[in-house]
């Protein structure tokens, strides 16, 4: 392939602009447009999403109030979804909850999504000696003590909600950034690399425009792995003082409470087991649809 | 396709395997066959010795292995003979002598001597061994100012062995709960030889209390410790009434989880358990009484305020907090333990002393405080923090009292969660507003629940420091008079209540499961069961 | 190769040197100490405490020491919890429980997971595609403490084919390998099903279907290869955390393995057994991930050892 270059078109920039062609996006789109269970996950993500953030505005019991008189109660007309031991309204701790376990599940994914690929794509596309150092760095994060570390962070920073995305975000990009690598690797030494290196295109677009999407579909399903894994660390980081404060919820939360009482209270259980399960096939499906939007081999079909 | 052959193989596997096994006879019906007792013990044991350990699981089972001087009666908590078959006190109340039993003896054949207690009470008061518990002692003549190193000879420590089967206790002053403190395990003979074989005699990480190498004087003797798991006692042979103990072993099952031990009673795993998961309680009240019960138990549940920083530090903001919290409606609706809501500090009836101070349940006062103060309505008042350590049972009636707190006085509170070293941390710095805590008595006297709050008692720690009463409770240390003793610590108690450094909320109780097969398994305040007078019936019988 | 795995193992040891150290000092700032109990120790008695474990000395001094003891002897010192057992006791008696289970539940995992993963990427968006999948994904929405305890209900409660709880018979190994391999096989199944496809659009995987290969040889011989990797990739770490115990699952079914010291470790602030933990599993990790390369390398002859 590389023998049949001439002269003309060995111009790197010249065939950078080259291989714009048509929008990898507006096709991607295009196609994802026509995945109906992809369209209906992603609307279905949006609506409960604005409906968790506009919780404070909807015509529901406030999260707090309780109703010691009651304690747990199943669904009634006036508790749609029950109450927990202190009589709380449980639709509104879901939906309250839910503003929380959203905005971590998604923005901690994404930030895992973001450090793990960046440095797995860089580390597996170099290789050698960088490769070393970036991987050794990896086993080392790896190996460090998680709760002394959010202890450490509370620490030093005070509970601050955004220290919770980066607690997080510290842990859960490791495996992204090993599994990338693992992918970039074997991707480095095919035809297509070769050439693009042989032509001399910059290591940084070959590494956005040329790894990163081949590896998309592999990321994408350990990105959708990682929101459930998200959610619930955060259930575990609030028992460490970090994450939510009662008598705010979030799912984990709920979920670990209702477990405990899964045989007298079941609804405590289902309830947000429910939402944190269908929330989760959504954006799995949306996951699969985006994948399948953005493959650059299937589109040639 | 081979792929889903392979697949609904492979499910058909592991369900054949679930399937074939079942119809065996549970623990508990082997157990009562066989006298051997399976109990659940919390969390697993740091040591067996009881110069080191600190916790109750450890209690449960060092009482096995090893017996002190006396031992308390299973019902009434009175003492007993134990190693010692008689006693004489003095006339000052000041001087113990104990005479022992000539056929006492450790597990390994060796005559249990006076002696034996001497150089045992040594081992605990040497400082370079960092014993706990050592201030239990403290009540000997010299034992303290040879526990901090002020005087090194040990003679001069009121305790003697007048001969091989008399010992002398000496005191510093009249201290009417003496014999209730000597069934603490802090109090038992260890056995100096085996210690000596298995690493240094005065300092910790000691080798003799591993089952190969344990030699006790208790109704039973280790015989197998599988750590997180169980841990085995069996009947001892050496044991000087050996006839009254019917009990063939002990299995103490180290399970942390308070679901993971229910569910393992439920199985017919466990005769006994050490608490009922929250949501249980209210089960198995009513499906099934009589395998719950709920004793009372030597503790208080209450709120340090940390009377350094405003607002706390305002004796009628205090007051209004703690006037504007439902108790009974706490232990009715959130704990349902059959707690007993607590008006004052020191649980009623404790050795027979019960506080007249209360602190009422009473809005219309609280808001008056609350505006004299200077904040009407709860205006002006800064939100307050309770800290509490991680635990749903802390939560649910922090987020109860929050609740109370907004609805009736108007005032905010914030709860704050900590991990458990952390929350400790912080109470010690004074780094809170208000804190969850629990105090449980070490013995059955008020005193233990009244001396903490002396000026900078290490487990004060709310900055609060009253001269008067500091001055009671130690003339009531003084004191031997029974009657003039309890009015000392009543008055000093009416002042405690009436400033409130703390929020008393309610008394423990212990609530816990128990199979129908285990006899002689009496309801007391400290928990204590002394083994040689259990046993087990097969119901029906 | 071997060049290569005697470089990476002597890279081992400035990572674990590294590790030690930050992980000391992490848990000396870290508040808190080991003898902090509800109880307040005594002055006297704490400042006896800490000289007994060293902990009066200057913290540099003490940095050194302990890095001493563990380089020459591999000596982590005694559990300030657990005062009669050393640390590599604790670790020698519960490892091998945790490894026991581990093992199960990787068996359980792959098997499952593999053969799901590649039915569903063979035909994608059929039936055979959906049910295991959706089965994947229930068992990554049922986090282990929800699965443990309803398994336990089931089995041997209404059932009473298993016993609660316990690490005694072989039959108490079923219901926590279930629960501990059903998450990863669904973690397994959803990364082999994503890797396959990949490959199955593939230039060379056309190529092959192309001239004809059976597909029996299209997928062993040559989709599997390439398929596998983030399988592999993710099983590097997660076998670490697999085979070291999971603190919920030991919780529930009561297993006497290594994982709830990790969490229970840092909990008490047991400075010797945080350290022991840690480097054990540093350890671990970094050979799990080095077996990993190997194995990349070996499935992907284009690779090389570097």
């Amino acid at each position: 392939m590389a023998d049949r270059i001439t002269a003309e078109q060995f111009d790197p920039q010249r065939l950078e602009t080259a291989e714009e062609g048509t929008s990898l996006w507006k096709d991607a789109w295009y196609r994802l447009k026509k995945n109906k269970l992809a369209l209906i996950s992603a609307i279905f993500i949006l609506v409960l999403g604005t409906l968790c953030f506009s919780a404070p505005i909807l015509p529901i019991q406030p999260y707090e109030a309780q109703n010691l008189a009651i304690r747990a109660t199943p669904p009634s007309a006036e508790y749609w979804l029950g109450t927990d031991v202190l009589g709380r309204d449980l639709l509104s701790r879901i939906l309250y909850g839910g503003r929380i376990s959203l905005a971590v599940g998604l923005c901690a994914t994404a930030v895992s999504l973001f450090i793990g690929v960046l440095y797995g794509a860089t580390s597996g596309f170099f290789g050698g000696k960088l490769d070393s150092v970036m991987m050794r760095i990896v086993d080392i994060l790896y190996s460090l003590p998680f709760i002394i570390f959010v202890i450490l962070l509370m620490v030093l920073f005070g509970r601050n909600i955004y220290l919770l995305f980066i607690a997080i975000g510290a842990v859960e990009w490791l495996t992204m950034a090993r599994i990338v690598r693992g992918q970039v690797r074997g991707l480095r030494r095919q035809e297509f690399i070769e050439a693009a290196i042989a032509l001399g295109l910059r290591r940084r677009r070959i590494i956005l425009r040329h790894m990163i999407p081949n590896v998309l579909g592999v990321v994408i399903v350990y990105a959708t792995l990682t929101v459930p894994s998200v959610i619930l660390l955060e259930a575990f980081l609030s028992f460490l003082g970090f994450g939510v404060q009662p008598p705010m919820s979030s799912w984990g939360t709920l979920i670990s409470e209702g477990a405990k009482s899964m045989e007298e209270h079941p609804w405590m259980l289902v309830f947000p087991a429910l939402f944190f399960s269908v929330t989760l096939f959504s954006l799995n499906f949306l996951g699969d649809g985006l994948r399948d939007a953005l493959d650059v081999r299937a589109s040639k079909d | 396709m081979k792929f889903a052959k392979l697949f609904y193989f492979g499910s058909l596997l592991v369900f054949l395997a679930t399937l074939g096994c079942g119809g065996r006879q549970s623990r508990v019906e082997h157990g009562n066959q066989n006298q051997i007792l399976h109990y659940g013990n919390g969390t697993e044991p740091q040591d067996l010795d009881p110069q080191i350990v600190t916790g109750v699981p450890e209690h449960h089972i060092i009482i096995a292995l090893l017996e002190g001087l006396v031992m308390p009666h299973p019902k009434t908590l009175e003492p007993q003979p134990g190693v010692a078959e008689t006693w004489k006190v003095s006339d000052d109340l000041k001087t113990y002598t104990f005479n022992l039993r000539k056929d006492a003896k450790w597990s390994n054949g060796d005559t249990l001597n006076a002696h034996d207690f001497v150089k045992s009470y040594q081992r605990m008061l040497t400082p370079t061994l960092a014993a706990e518990y050592s201030y239990m002692l403290h009540v000997m003549e010299n034992a303290e100012d040879f526990n901090t190193g002020k005087i090194k000879d040990f003679s001069q420590v009121g305790v003697k062995a007048l001969d091989d089967h008399t010992l002398q206790i000496q005191l510093n002053s009249p201290t009417p709960y003496f014999l209730s403190l000597l069934s603490h395990y802090s109090w038992f003979p260890v056995h100096l030889p085996t210690i000596e074989k298995h690493g240094a005699i005065y300092e910790r990480g000691n080798r003799w209390t591993r089952p190969e190498n344990y030699v006790g004087n208790g109704p039973f003797t280790l015989a197998q410790w599988k750590r997180n798991q169980v841990i085995v006692v069996k009947k001892s042979p050496t044991y000087w009434d050996a006839n009254t103990v019917r009990l063939n072993e002990i299995h103490f099952y180290a399970i942390e989880s308070d679901d993971t031990e229910e569910r393992a009673f439920r199985s017919g795993q466990m005769h006994i358990t050490q608490t009922v998961p929250l949501t249980k309680i209210e089960v198995y009240k009513k499906d099934n009484p009589h395998l719950i019960r709920i004793d009372p138990d030597l503790g208080t549940y209450y709120y340090r305020f940390n009377t350094r920083k405003a607002p706390l530090d305002d004796r009628r903001v205090r007051r209004a907090l703690a006037m504007a919290i439902d108790r009974d409606s706490i232990v009715k609706n959130v704990t349902r333990g059959g707690q007993i809501p607590a008006h004052n500090f020191t649980p009623p009836e404790t050795a027979g002393y019960t506080s007249d101070a209360n602190v009422p349940y009473d809005i219309a006062g609280a808001k008056k405080l609350l505006a004299e103060a200077g904040y009407p309505d709860g205006k002006g008042l800064p939100p307050v923090e309770i800290l509490f350590n991680t635990s749903e049972a802390h939560r649910t009636i922090a987020e109860a009292i929050q609740q109370m707190w907004n609805k009736e006085l108007n005032v905010n509170a914030r709860l704050v969660n900590q991990e458990w070293k952390v929350y400790l941390d912080s109470q010690q710095h004074g780094n809170y507003q208000i804190s969850r805590a629990g105090w449980k008595g070490d013995y059955p006297d008020p005193n233990t629940f009244l001396d903490m709050w002396l000026t900078d008692g290490a487990n004060n720690q709310t900055g609060w420091s009253n001269p008067e009463y500091d001055r009671l409770i130690q003339e009531a240390g003084r004191t031997a008079d029974r009657d003039k003793r309890f009015d000392l610590f009543r008055k000093a108690e009416a002042i405690l209540i009436d400033e409130l450094p703390m929020l008393p909320i309610y008394f423990y109780t212990r609530v816990y499961l128990i199979h129908p097969s285990v006899q002689g398994w009496y309801p007391n305040i400290l928990d204590n069961h002394p083994y040689k007078h259990v046993h087990l019936e097969s119901p029906g019988k | 190769m071997l060049r290569f795995i005697v470089r990476r193992i002597l890279e081992t040891i400035p990572v674990l040197l590294i590790v030690a150290t930050l992980t000391f000092f992490m848990v000396r700032l870290a508040p808190g100490n080991p003898f902090d109990t509800e109880r307040a120790v005594t002055p006297e008695v704490r400042k006896n405490l800490e000289a007994f474990y060293g902990r009066d000395k200057p913290l540099p001094q003490q940095y050194f020491t302990f890095m001493k003891n563990l380089v020459t002897r591999g000596d982590f010192g005694p559990s300030t919890r657990y005062p009669n057992r050393t640390v590599n006791e604790l670790i020698g008696e519960s490892f091998p429980v945790s490894l026991e289970l581990g093992l199960y539940s990787i068996a359980i995992a792959l098997f499952f997971g593999l053969i799901a993963g590649v039915i569903a990427a063979l035909r994608p968006n059929t039936l055979s595609d959906y049910v295991p999948m959706s089965l994947a994904m229930i068992g990554i929405c049922l986090p282990t403490f929800v699965i443990g305890p309803l398994l336990i209900l089931i089995f041997a409660l209404m059932l009473g084919w298993f016993n609660a709880s316990g690490w005694f018979s072989p039959i108490d190994r079923v219901l926590p390998a279930l629960t501990m391999g059903g998450i990863y096989a669904a973690y397994i199944a959803r990364l082999s099903r994503g890797g396959m496809l990949e490959v199955l659009n593939q230039d060379f995987i056309r190529t092959a279907r192309a001239k004809g290969a059976s597909e029996k040889r299209v997928i062993f011989k040559h989709a599997l290869r390439g398929g596998l990797l983030p399988v592999i990739s993710f099983l590097g770490p997660a076998m670490a955390g697999i085979v070291t115990g999971s603190f919920v699952v030991e919780t529930i079914f009561q297993i006497p393995g290594l994982g709830r010291y990790f969490v229970t470790a840092a909990f008490n602030r047991d400075d010797g057994m945080i350290m022991g933990t840690v480097i054990f599993y540093a350890t671990l990790i970094i050979t799990l991930n080095l077996i990993v390369d190997v194995v990349q390398v070996w499935l992907n002859p284009k690779l090389k050892f570097e």
